[in-house]
């Protein structure tokens, strides 16, 4: 019993590890795509953000410079993303695809020149890492029966990263449901014209959705490279980024639903891990990789309406430009 | 005497090689109703959208209440006291009534505040003015005349003092429009000034103090309403005296050429619009559908060129069923849409390749699977000079044609192919009263040659200059039939209002 | 794309996407030196990377032979309204459906097996982007988001197959056994060598034809054909397709299916021309580029053919520029690649609007 407890909570546990950047990315998806920009570049800003991160961490040996410069980098490419699509309405697709190829080519270049190690950067002490946070309590708790190891190994135990994505979640909902900023976002990702004769600069209001989304995928890329692994690698996101669009979708581009997609194919990821070769009750083996393209599936059923009805907002994709 | 409410003085306004507004000078005194008329294309809302902020004038000033003020912005124009409610709704559809009032109003960085002052606010004009709207209601569920409350509201809400309709009845039915009178007189009777765009002469009259006309961009007269008539007015607006009604030649119907049987037909949300309609049209007349947009005539209309599926009933050309827009037309059924640019033409393919849009693939266009590209050409550059399309440029793309242009394009296109029945939907929206005519002039003649025509029309003054038998279409029915000679304004007006025909 | 241009076709076709390169080429450079090298020496070494001798042309033509056909079917779904990002794995199902004639009907005599398997790449390919495009017309899921889900289930399905079914008996490399001799699609060798040019090891094949004939039937089906026309008038406007008794359903599968097989075409070279058995993750990326090469290429075939030599040169330059500079790697040419779509796509706007401005004051003039 305490065996089979003690696999769930070690799964749970990695569950959350896998699904804090799809919590920061999908977030940052529903800020910008709630605006009206399509954020196909989240893969692409998150690498960048862990690209920075793990620069600026390797050269100052701090986790907080890596931080800064992984935010700084990541808002500097929603500025890039927005001066496409915003100032010169530009295709919103094709500029995030144009993100995510220059990044992924830009990373390697620049570790290869600046650390010489083929397209990483390793990280030199354990400072220039956020660390585990042991919560209050957490090494007596494995006493307490059920509720102390879900206490140990769960909740505490993560790095500053997994608590600040488990803080956005309530904070980005309650800035969309209950302040003028996240009213202003919503109305002009479905009627831009309403937000412009409200009195209301549609520009300024997409940039700054931009912006915010930018901040949490420069968190997402910090998580991937100083805190949740070492160092920057090629193409580490591994399509995270497009992972948590399809949460983003799979929500309905509504913020809790969304981070329990995220939740769901963190979930199926920590799985698959776990259950290699083991076969399960009733399905038998099930190979790695059903697993892994589920989330897609997954998405894609929903979007063919097999699964509910996914409505964007209306005015997604759509640069604004005044009609005569 | 005081300050003028507004004051505008020598705007200006390009877009592209286009002259929207040539120094244009406008004088609206406060407490007043002031109408500005003008065709379609002349400029008026481009002045308004001037004057709210929305465009930005490249010459010319303006003062508010005498002050000099610069407009660069809508917050500008909402700070000087300005409201607007556009033609096409500024709402958010998603949202509930009070967050629309609250966008831009928030009073706040956080919400609860404001909403709930907003909320008191709302209860006090609505007993003020008889504005009720339930706050909580979204906004893409009211029917359009409490939308167009709602547009109202928010301008009072933000403290308005002048108040810009542009095109305000459109999609009114008469006794929603005379209902929006009354509020606009209201409003009039508490000081505040209505700025009232239209091009439909008879709600001058009826509602404004004065009047000015504007005509290619330009301001050509003021007036004050009751010194002046709706003939003088039609005269100012398009610059020499027009024939109201063409001539037409008696009518001779044939044999029946669409034959329409309890039709039922549903909208793109599964709403029911047409509901068990009936209708004949023969040979050489003319039968005009009337009614305020909305009330089902576009869908009986795409229905009945096999764009859109009917749910019951029969549609017949020449006793027999169609089935799809492509087997419509080779059954001689040719089509003028209500949306040109959304239906008619691909703005951005070559006016050849529209001239061919829907017939593609007739063997004149086509061989062995190939566009015949020359005789495309030709056959367009043909239309283009006995339509006195401008420029006679076949490979500019449709876009680049001027509204009226364009249309003459859609026309010959639908008439050259040897027609039996011709659907016309709106076939003058949006185009000079050079093309109008010419237009008109058009049907009349494929009437007179013996096809049947089917007409849609919201302007009441096209189905009267039209029509053999006039049809008038209310929430989906056909509520009434007349024939030409006992068709007039008052009667087509109540039937279009939903009043039994008995009552007329 | 955009709106209809007010712009001479040579500015419209030239100017700006010598423009557009001008500047990609201008912040690439900025790059190099940020690494600490000589950009013009970088250039210098590039371009002879990619032309300066016959094997280097060989391998130019090959990755250009990738970039033609990934190329175009980005073009051919753009004409018909849709962005396919999903090139890579429809390509990567033209290996799957190349790779299963080839290795059960390879040994048949050149004339059968080639072409079964070209009709192989094409069918799974186009199967690939059916369903994307199926589901638009039937149940209204944008293209983008599915052609992007579809490549990760391409890429899982396929690890799949090659690692626990296809693999070749008794081995740990990921990779299918060697297809018959039969079913390879004939080196260029020979036949340059015979006009006296050396192409060495370079593996360009008898594809490049192929691609080229590809490039010729996309114009005469595009803009001559009558299905063509279907395509462009439900890709500018579906309300004026249903209005023309179109039904840009029908047009967009069969739009999407055909770009899927274009795509699917990328394995004839990489696949049967040069790899000659299946192996994992052989699409390297080819599929993206053949977003920047339609975009560059303005969706035509001629400006295509353009682009994708432009990007072949700079792979195979990139390569070579890669040895020679050490601290300049290959990724390098993939920021090339991004800014191309950055300035020829999403910037477009950039050039285009003070272009416009200044044509138009120039008519206003006379």
């Amino acid at each position: 019993m305490d065996a089979i407890w003690l696999q769930t909570l070690l799964l749970a546990d990695s569950t959350v590890r896998l699904a804090t950047p799809l919590v920061f990315c999908a977030l940052a998806g529903l800020l910008s795509e709630r605006a009206g920009v399509v954020n196909i570049a989240l893969e692409g800003k998150m690498l960048g953000g862990a690209f920075a991160a793990a620069a600026a961490a390797a050269v100052t040996g701090s986790a907080w410079i890596g931080l800064l410069a992984a935010c700084t980098f990541a808002c500097a490419l929603a500025l890039l993303h927005g001066f496409a699509t915003i100032t010169h309405r530009g295709e919103q697709v094709v500029s995030g695809v144009a993100i995510n190829i220059v990044v992924a080519g830009l990373g390697p270049t620049l570790a290869d020149a600046w650390f010489g190690q083929a397209g990483r950067i390793p990280l030199p002490g354990s400072d220039a890492r956020f660390a585990p946070i042991e919560l209050p309590g957490a090494g007596g708790a494995p006493a307490i029966p059920v509720l102390g190891p879900l206490y140990a190994e769960v909740v505490s135990g993560h790095n500053l990263l997994v608590y600040l994505a488990v803080a956005a979640v309530p904070t980005v909902a309650w800035i969309l449901a209950k302040t003028r900023f996240g009213l202003r976002l919503r109305a002009v990702g479905e009627s831009p014209e309403a937000v412009d004769t409200a009195g209301i600069g549609v520009e300024a209001l997409r940039y700054a959705a931009l912006l915010s989304a930018g901040l949490l995928c420069g968190l997402a890329g910090a998580y991937l490279s100083i805190a949740q692994n070492a160092g920057f690698i090629r193409d580490m996101t591994a399509g995270k980024g497009f992972l948590a669009l399809a949460a983003l979708i799979f929500g309905k581009w509504r913020p809790v639903p969304a981070v329990l997609a995220c939740l769901l194919f963190a979930f199926a990821d920590a799985a698959q891990v776990r259950l290699q070769g083991t076969p399960l009750p009733f399905v038998g083996t099930v190979p790695t990789q059903a697993i892994q393209a589920l989330p897609y599936l997954l998405t894609l059923l929903l979007l063919a309406g097999f699964v509910g009805r996914a409505v964007a907002p209306r005015a997604l994709g759509r640069p604004y430009v005044k009609d005569r | 005497m005081a300050a003028p409410a507004i004051e505008l003085r020598g705007i200006s306004k390009r877009f592209g090689p286009v002259v929207a507004n040539d120094r244009v000078d406008l004088v609206v005194e406060a407490g007043t109703i002031h109408g500005i008329v003008g065709e379609n294309g002349a400029g008026k809302s481009t002045l308004m959208n001037i004057l709210y902020g929305y465009h930005r004038a490249d010459a010319g000033a303006i003062r508010i209440d005498g002050v000099p003020t610069r407009i660069a912005r809508p917050i500008d124009a909402i700070r000087a006291g300005i409201g607007m409610v556009h033609q096409h709704f500024m709402l958010v559809a998603t949202f509930t009534v009070l967050e629309n009032l609250l966008l831009g109003a928030e009073g706040g960085p956080l919400l609860a505040a404001g909403a709930a002052r907003l909320r008191a606010e709302l209860a006090r004009i609505g007993r003020e003015h008889g504005l009720d709207v339930d706050p909580d209601a979204r906004v893409g569920d009211l029917p359009v005349g409490l939308q167009q409350r709602v547009e109202i509201l928010k301008a009072l809400c933000r403290g308005a003092r002048v108040l810009i309709l542009d095109e305000p009845t459109g999609v009114l039915t008469p006794q929603e429009a005379d209902e929006l009178f009354r509020i606009l007189a209201a409003l009039r009777a508490q000081g505040r000034t209505v700025l009232l765009v239209t091009h439909k002469l008879r709600e001058i009259m009826a509602v404004t103090d004065r009047v000015s006309v504007m005509r290619g961009g330009r301001m050509v007269a003021h007036r004050r309403t009751a010194e002046t008539s709706r003939e003088e007015l039609a005269e100012l607006m398009v610059g020499r005296k027009i024939q109201l009604r063409p001539d037409k030649r008696p009518v001779r119907p044939g044999r029946p050429v669409l034959t329409v049987r309890d039709l039922e037909v549903a909208d793109d949300r599964g709403v029911r619009r047409v509901k068990g309609v009936s209708f004949e049209v023969r040979a050489g007349e003319i039968v005009g559908i009337a009614g305020v947009a909305g009330n089902g005539q576009s869908e009986l209309l795409e229905a009945i060129a096999g764009i859109r599926s009917a749910d019951r009933g029969e549609i017949l050309i020449a006793g027999r069923p169609v089935r799809g827009a492509s087997n419509a037309r080779p059954r001689g059924v040719g089509h003028v849409p209500e949306d040109r640019l959304r239906m008619g033409l691909v703005g951005h393919l070559p006016a050849s390749e529209n001239a061919i849009l829907g017939y593609h693939r007739r063997r004149d266009y086509v061989a062995h699977g190939l566009l015949r590209r020359g005789r495309i050409v030709d056959t367009c550059a043909g239309w283009l000079e006995r339509y006195d399309i401008r420029p006679r440029a076949p490979l500019m793309p449709a876009l680049a044609f001027s509204g009226g242009n364009q249309q003459k394009l859609v026309v010959a296109r639908e008439l050259e192919h040897d027609p039996e029945l011709i659907l016309a939907g709106q076939p003058t929206r949006g185009v000079d009263i050079g093309a109008i005519e010419f237009i008109h002039g058009r049907l009349l003649a494929m009437r007179d040659a013996g096809k049947a025509v089917l007409l849609v029309s919201v302007e009441l003054d096209e189905i009267l200059a039209l029509s053999d038998r006039v049809l008038v279409m209310f929430d989906g029915r056909i509520v009434g039939e007349l024939a030409a000679e006992e068709a007039d304004e008052r009667r087509i007006g109540l039937l279009m209002a939903g009043i039994a025909a008995e009552a007329a | 794309m955009g709106c209809a241009s007010r712009l001479p076709a040579w500015v419209e076709l030239a100017l700006l996407p010598a423009l557009n390169l001008a500047i990609a080429a201008l912040i690439a450079g900025l790059v190099v030196v940020l690494i600490g090298e000589d950009p013009l020496e970088a250039v210098g070494l590039l371009v002879y990377g990619a032309f300066g001798y016959g094997e280097a042309i060989g391998y130019t033509l090959f990755y250009t032979t990738n970039f033609l056909f990934t190329g175009l079917a980005v073009a051919l779904a753009f004409h018909a309204g849709h962005f396919n990002i999903g090139g890579e794995g429809q390509a990567y199902l033209g290996g799957l459906g190349a790779t299963l004639v080839a290795l059960h009907w390879g040994q048949l005599p050149s004339p059968i097996s080639i072409p079964l398997a070209v009709a192989g790449a094409a069918l799974f390919g186009g199967a690939w982007a059916f369903v994307p495009g199926w589901l638009y017309a039937r149940r209204g899921s944008h293209v983008v988001i599915t052609t992007i889900m579809m490549n990760f289930v391409a890429a899982a399905l396929m690890t799949y197959l090659v690692v626990n079914v296809l693999i070749k008996p008794g081995q740990q490399i990921p990779e299918t056994d060697i297809f018959a001799p039969t079913v390879w699609v004939p080196p260029l060798a020979p036949l340059s060598a015979s006009l006296g040019l050396d192409l060495g090891r370079a593996p360009v094949n008898h594809s490049l034809f192929l691609a080229l004939v590809c490039c010729l039937a996309f114009w005469a089906f595009v803009w001559r054909s009558r299905f063509g026309y279907e395509l462009r008038v439900v890709g500018k406007s579906e309300a004026a397709a249903i209005y023309a008794g179109i039904a840009p359903g029908r047009v967009t599968i069969v739009a999407m299916t055909l770009s899927g097989a274009l795509a699917g075409l990328l394995a004839v070279n990489e696949i049967l021309g040069s790899q000659h058995r299946l192996v994992l993750g052989f699409t390297g990326g080819y599929g993206f580029v053949g977003i920047a090469v339609a975009l560059m290429g303005r969706n035509h075939p001629v400006g295509i053919v353009l682009a994708a030599l432009l990007f072949g040169a700079l792979y195979q330059g990139g390569s070579e520029l890669a040895f020679d500079m050490p601290e300049i790697s290959r990724d390098m040419v993939v920021v090339i690649q991004g800014l191309v779509i950055l300035f020829a796509g999403a910037l477009e706007h950039l050039f285009r609007a003070p272009l416009e401005n200044l044509v138009s004051r120039l008519q206003v003039a006379r």
